[in-house]
């Protein structure tokens, strides 16, 4: 089943996957059974389906950390395989958010936010400029210096998301971002995710079991036992 | 500036472990630096008693061992009369005990040697040395702990003889040592007509290999050195450095395990955070980078505190009044540069398995671990 043609065909492709196979425990776990699926550019994509359905593991195929074992995956145009340059992708193309904020405690919120521009040779100026930018749109100005374990769920969630925007990705992979905090919190988290990604013209495509959330997208593609089954599109 | 911070981070997070693993460079570090040290220290006072105003030294060709060597007594008089010979002076070495004293170097020298001559003379008067037979010079350590003074009787050995002086050299071995004229020290050792070695000093210095060609000719069982080809080549120096590096190396090699278990523990309890650097980013030989930076952290620091360990522990056995004259404190810059090589090479080599084993963490595995 090939999904998101009727999107709109005059925008380019961000995210291609076609016929996508992946397998664990030598192939007797199989995750995703044949995908076909398209994002595109600018557009906002909810992932839903049951725990177990392969969401998170296309994501993962999607941002370059892990392999298919058939089938081919295309990023902006670009097809990507164990030799491609993968430290492009990730320090340039996608940003990724997942369900725990994986900051690194000891750092502050300035030095988590940071890495990804140590990792690009991004110079410092520029990057303290891009902080400020992101710090001041998600509400964190205030907290620059203060330690992650002094952070609330809520500030962790927007410090990652601030992390994962920093080099200026024009893909965000977001793995069931709002998954760990509560109802309130994911509500504030989730409006800033998508003023975010509006904002800066960023494709999103979002892993998550909130069907309010999912609602709010462009798109929702609902996955099951490895295949997509259907997508709906935001009214 | 946050490549720096992730490194101290990371250090500072376990600081105990890192602790132990900068004490374990450090106590290698001292070690290695202290046994090179003193035997280096040892070697260059052996040395200097050979070429005591003299540059180059005529023995037995093929002998393990000085002590061993036999120099006719007739070829220090013949090579004196060489035109290019200044001075050719026999010594003979001789080891014996007495009564709470196992060790006692004694030198059988001739009067005009420059033990006698250019030593600061505490007590007697060099004019009187070699009258008697039974006369002997002591050094000021060796009168300290043989409880001698001018004019007093000391047992050496199975004899008895009388101390007419006492003189400070700067060299342990000598200070400690008793010098008797040679032919006495010939009978004392049963070494009649020979000498171990003859001291040689040249009218020119260019005429070295001239001296040697002539000690080649003339006495075809003896062979010349000079100081610094000597000391150089003497196996019992060779086995003594070598044993005082192995010895180091032995520590330093225990100080890099500690490192690398040190790093491996490191690596082993952050395996998630390795994968948050690697999804935002960071090359593998930047993550490599980070492990490496932790060890070379941990290296360096315990390399300047093991320098600085290892100077005071110097000092302090210098201040021994048994070890006084025999521990020499001068730290050689190359030794100390080579040790310091030697330490961070350890600690880098000491992370290799866990910079390697960083590398290779798979951050869709490791994220998935909690």
């Amino acid at each position: 089943m090939r999904v998101g043609l009727e999107f709109d065909e005059t925008r380019p492709v961000a995210l291609r996957a076609t016929d996508l196979w992946k397998s664990y425990d030598e192939g007797t776990v199989a995750v995703l059974k044949g995908v076909d699926c398209e994002v595109f550019a600018g557009q906002t994509v909810a992932l839903c389906g049951p725990s177990g359905c392969g969401k998170s593991t296309l994501l993962h195929l999607f941002g370059g950390l892990d392999w298919p074992d058939r089938g081919l995956i295309a990023v902006n145009g670009v097809e990507i395989d164990r030799h491609s340059n993968l430290l492009r992708l990730l320090r340039h193309e996608v940003g990724f958010v997942f369900q725990l904020h994986n900051l690194i405690p000891d750092l502050t919120l300035a030095e988590n936010c940071l890495i990804p521009t140590v990792a690009a040779g991004i110079d410092r100026p520029t990057a303290m400029t891009r902080l400020g930018e992101l710090a001041e749109r998600t509400g964190l100005s205030h907290r620059l210096n203060h330690r992650i374990q002094k952070l609330s769920g809520g500030e962790r969630q927007r410090t990652a998301l601030c992390r994962a925007l920093m080099n200026r990705p024009k893909i965000l992979l977001a793995d069931e971002p709002t998954g760990s905090l509560d109802e309130k919190t994911s509500s504030i988290v989730f409006d800033l995710l998508l003023d975010v990604v509006a904002a800066e013209g960023i494709t999103l495509l979002m892993a998550t079991h909130d069907r309010s959330f999912a609602r709010r997208c462009d798109r929702l593609v609902e996955m099951h036992d490895g295949k997509i089954l259907e997508h709906t599109y935001a009214s | 500036m946050i490549f720096l911070k992730l490194i101290a981070t990371n250090l500072r997070r376990h600081h105990i472990r890192s602790l132990i693993s900068v004490a374990g460079i450090a106590f290698s570090v001292a070690a290695m630096l202290t046994v090179v040290t003193i035997l280096q220290g040892a070697i260059g006072m052996f040395s200097r008693i050979l070429s005591n105003d003299s540059e180059v030294i005529v023995f037995e060709r093929d002998v393990s061992d000085l002590f061993f060597s036999n120099v006719p007594a007739d070829a220090a008089a013949q090579i004196s009369s060489w035109s290019i010979v200044a001075h050719a002076n026999p010594v003979l070495f001789g080891i014996v005990s007495s009564e709470g004293h196992p060790i006692i170097t004694c030198f059988g020298v001739t009067p005009t040697d420059a033990r006698i001559q250019k030593a600061e003379w505490l007590l007697g008067d060099r004019g009187s040395f070699a009258r008697q037979t039974d006369d002997v010079v002591l050094g000021s350590r060796a009168a300290r702990f043989l409880s001698a003074t001018f004019g007093s009787r000391v047992q050496i050995g199975h004899a008895t003889f009388h101390v007419i002086g006492v003189l400070k050299t700067a060299n342990g071995f000598e200070d400690g040592g008793v010098f008797m004229p040679l032919a006495s020290a010939q009978s004392f050792f049963h070494k009649e007509g020979t000498s171990s070695v003859i001291t040689v000093k040249l009218r020119n210095k260019d005429a070295i290999a001239t001296f040697k060609n002539m000690i080649a000719a003339k006495y075809p069982d003896l062979t010349a050195l000079e100081d610094v080809e000597f000391t150089r080549s003497y196996s019992q120096f060779r086995i003594l450095k070598a044993t005082a590096w192995a010895v180091g190396g032995c520590g330093l090699l225990l100080g890099g395990l500690g490192v690398a278990n040190t790093m491996i523990m490191s690596v082993f309890t952050r395996i998630r955070e390795i994968a948050i650097l690697r999804v935002n980013g960071f090359s593998h030989m930047q993550i490599g980078g980070v492990i490496f930076g932790e060890s070379a952290v941990v290296s360096a620091f315990g390399a300047v505190v093991g320098l600085l360990f290892g100077t005071c522990f110097l000092y302090a056995l210098k201040l021994i009044p048994a070890l006084d004259g025999y521990v020499d404190t001068n730290l050689h810059p190359l030794l100390v540069l080579i040790v310091l090589m030697l330490a961070l090479l350890t600690g880098v080599a000491g992370c290799l398995y866990p910079a390697v084993y960083a590398m290779r963490v798979r951050a869709v595995e490791a994220l998935r671990f909690e």
